[in-house]
């Protein structure tokens, strides 16, 4: 058959190299309703919950027992049931309906209660919902800091200008995991030279992680995954019980954490019990909130491959950041992967949590070149800050970042590159030599930066473990080295954790590290004239982007 | 000329196959066929009943290769399509040429790589071990660390070439004999989840659908 041109055109756009699939429900390939779902319902016999989800509490696994005696309201479960699905749905969007009126009756429905709400509501409307229930009233963003050579140098400046651009977060992980510590320890000065009051976090192995978080190292912590099936728990050596515990042990320290959870990761571990994807997520969301955490990661997250393959897959991932705002969940809203080889569909995918608003719209953006991205590749990356602040721009919305100039740029980056070298001469550990601050300074990627002696680092790495090197330490450090700036906004992070309040749901620190978070700056939404609106000096600020002609060069 | 129904079935089956080939050429997707009420891949489930229990090892200079389910057998290449035999050819030739001793067994009872490695390590010994999932998603392990700790990981499994496996026997020997080893420079390519992840989870069902918890771990020769 001679080709049509047409068709083989198309079939060279990018779109056609993503990976589609049937929706397939017995291996868990369906995303927002599986015929295997169940049936909402709930009793409850003296004060217990006895029947979950058309199960008998006998015949209850872990995820069901945890999500029943710790998960549902118990004294709201029976009314909230009562009241239609469609109803539900309808208040969510309701611009009358307050979003203190809309959790409270939510506090009290079933996770397949949760799938059949979520099922009456189109993306425009999750979008709606997502704009009213988000628990604080600014949204926020994250930032990924790593690079291929986990070089604690670039992580640094990267840190620094990252922080600079507006990100609340920023959350680093290694190549080679032994490299924890060192990056720790850049990313915690390098976002303290960029804007005192951004949160770090160190993604590793969850037992190196507590530690870090222990020594005062990192600021936040995030890679408590959960999961929907008991089999994908019991292969990562946990239950929710453990997850608790785990989620307990950081706030003993007074760090911030979130779990993480998302749509696919079930199917992929090939464990789905034929289940879709929006209600093996709820059950994980149920599970989190049970075991008292203040927030939740998700949005399939890194599993985006999976439901971008079936249809209506982007819009499960908003219905279930959705859900999360809905258990009163601070959610930090995924948009951290490559999703799609198509650049209109990964944009696409953003703007169901950019246009509404999250907590944090990325978590994280790649703050530097994808290729230096070690989570694989997040949805939007460095190349991508100016179409990002254009687009904050054109719509009139805050998605969290904000246009710098070259001279800032390079002026924070120098600072931190320089910042880290210091440190790491005052802590004797490996020598950051002064052609590698000059060259990471003006650096874009770890392409441009010299190789770093990754035995040396390697051996540092585990010496800042068993000295046990401390936050102090970095603060000492910083201060002999003539950094007391840098100092003042670690130690002031460091305090932060005795006073515990950053811990509340959704909180960030501003410059000033005053805390703002879904407890004293609640998202009081209710329609137009209400709520979070971009303007005065923010929207002057995200106004202010490169390249705008000059009327008068004309 | 007969007309038997051996015949017509033949036919008809020709037919079916062209047929399906042009829809699959012109049509892209959509002649994929609906998989909906099949539980399964692969309907047959392989039988290791007959296979020796693999053995803790005693010989200090044993590296274990921990191999998935499906390896070999189900699944014969990686996902970026390398023929699994030259995988272990490979893992197997870094390790002795840094003249240490391999031997591969296959893992029945987890599909996941850290867990995987992890067991080899433990039944090695030497105390470290190799595990290599039918996808081509490899781990080092060492007996006493954590099971998601580890000291290499290779996630991407789309990038790997014969080389990194050759080297990663290679790494796998240094460890045991105590070098200073640098581990093997990370590889990283963003657009290859919304390629290959579909593909992947694929590859893990077939994995995961193949296991027998109750043999545990088996001595693995390739057949």
């Amino acid at each position: 058959m001679e080709r049509s041109k047409r068709i083989e055109a198309l079939d060279k756009r990018p779109v056609n190299l993503d990976g589609f699939i049937n929706e397939w429900p017995e291996m868990g390939f369906v995303a927002m309703s599986s015929p295997y779902d169940p049936k909402p319902s709930v009793k409850v016999l003296n004060g217990k919950i006895v029947e979950l989800d058309g199960k008998q509490r006998s015949d209850f696994d872990f995820i069901d027992q945890f999500i029943a005696d710790y998960a549902i309201d118990i004294d709201k479960t029976e009314a909230s049931m009562a009241v239609s699905s469609l109803e539900i749905a309808r208040m969510i969007v309701d611009i009358n309906v307050s979003r203190k009126d809309v959790i409270e009756l939510i506090s009290g429905i079933t996770p397949a209660k949760m799938v059949e709400v979520m099922n009456y509501l189109n993306v425009v409307e999750l979008m709606m919902g997502m704009q009213k229930i988000r628990a604080r009233k600014t949204p926020g963003n994250q930032a990924h800091i790593t690079n291929l050579k986990d070089d604690p140098v670039q992580i640094a400046a990267d840190a620094a200008e990252g922080a600079l651009r507006g990100f609340a977060e920023e959350e680093t992980t290694m190549g080679v995991a032994r490299y924890a510590p060192l990056s720790a320890i850049a990313l915690l000065i390098g976002s303290q030279v960029g804007r005192p009051g951004v949160l770090t976090q160190c993604s590793a192995e969850e037992a190196t992680e507590l530690e870090l978080g222990i020594r005062g190292l990192t600021t936040y912590a995030e890679t408590l995954s959960v999961y929907g099936t008991e089999n994908v728990f019991v292969d990562g050596d946990d239950t929710p019980y453990s997850k608790a515990f785990l989620n307990s042990a950081y706030a003993s320290r007074g760090l911030k954490v979130r779990f993480t959870s998302g749509a696919g990761s079930e199917v992929l571990m090939g464990s789905s019990e034929k289940k879709s994807m929006l209600y093996l997520e709820c059950r994980c969301l149920y599970v989190t909130k049970g075991a008292g955490s203040q927030g939740i990661q998700n949005g399939s997250v890194s599993c985006i491959g999976i439901p971008g393959a079936v249809p209506a897959g982007i819009r499960e991932v908003i219905a279930e950041n959705l859900v999360a705002a809905l258990l009163g969940l601070e959610c930090a809203s995924s948009n951290d992967q490559s999703f799609s080889n198509s650049d209109m569909r990964r944009t696409a995918r953003t703007m169901l949590q950019f246009l509404p608003g999250t907590d944090f719209i990325f978590s994280g953006y790649a703050a530097e070149p994808n290729y230096d991205n070690m989570f694989a590749g997040s949805n939007f990356d460095a190349e991508d800050f100016d179409d990002y602040n254009v687009l904050q721009r054109d719509m009139q919305v805050d998605g969290g970042l904000r246009p710098v100039t070259e001279e800032e740029v390079i002026k924070v980056r120098n600072k931190a590159a320089k910042a880290v070298q210091a440190v790491f001469n005052n802590l004797g550990l490996s020598p950051v030599s002064d052609e590698q601050v000059e060259r990471v300074t003006y650096a874009h990627g770890s392409k441009d930066t010299p190789a770093r002696d990754v035995t040396a680092d390697l051996m540092s790495a585990e010496d800042v473990l068993k000295r046990g090197i401390t936050g102090v330490d970095i603060v000492r450090a910083l201060a002999e080295s003539g950094y007391e700036d840098i100092a003042d906004n670690v130690l002031s992070m460091l305090k932060q954790r005795v006073v515990g309040d950053y811990m509340q749901t959704s909180a960030i620190l501003d410059k000033d590290f005053n805390v703002l978070s879904g407890v004293n700056t609640p998202n009081d939404y209710m329609g137009p004239g209400t709520g979070y609106r971009v303007e005065g000096s923010r929207w002057e600020e995200i106004k202010k982007i490169p390249h705008i002609i000059n009327p008068q060069d004309i | 000329m007969q007309i038997n129904d051996e015949l017509i079935k033949k036919i008809s089956q020709i037919v079916t196959e062209e047929l399906l080939a042009i829809g699959e050429k012109n049509q892209g997707g959509s002649s994929a066929p609906s998989m909906l009420g099949r539980d399964r891949i692969n309907e047959k489930k392989s039988d290791y009943s007959s296979y020796p229990k693999a053995q803790k090892g005693t010989n200090p200079k044993e590296i274990v290769i921990g191999v998935g389910a499906a390896f070999q057998r189900e699944i014969k290449r990686t996902i970026c399509n390398i023929p699994l035999d030259d995988v272990i050819k490979n893992v197997k030739a870094g390790i002795e040429e840094e003249g240490m001793v391999a031997r591969v067994v296959k893992i029945l009872d987890t599909s996941d790589v850290c867990f995987m490695a992890l067991e080899a390590a433990k039944i090695s010994g030497s105390g470290f071990g190799v595990g290599i999932q039918s996808k081509g998603t490899t781990v080092i392990h060492q007996r006493d660390l954590y099971p998601l700790s580890n000291l290499e990981l290779f996630p991407q499994a789309p990038l790997m070439t014969l080389e990194t496996y050759r080297q990663i026997g290679k790494n796998a020997a240094k460890y045991v004999k105590g070098e200073q080893v640098v581990p093997i420079p990370c590889t990283n390519d963003p657009m290859s989840r919304p390629k290959y992840q579909v593909k992947a989870a694929l590859m893990h069902i077939a994995e995961t659908e193949q296991l027998d918890p109750k043999l545990g771990i088996i001595e693995w020769e390739g057949k």
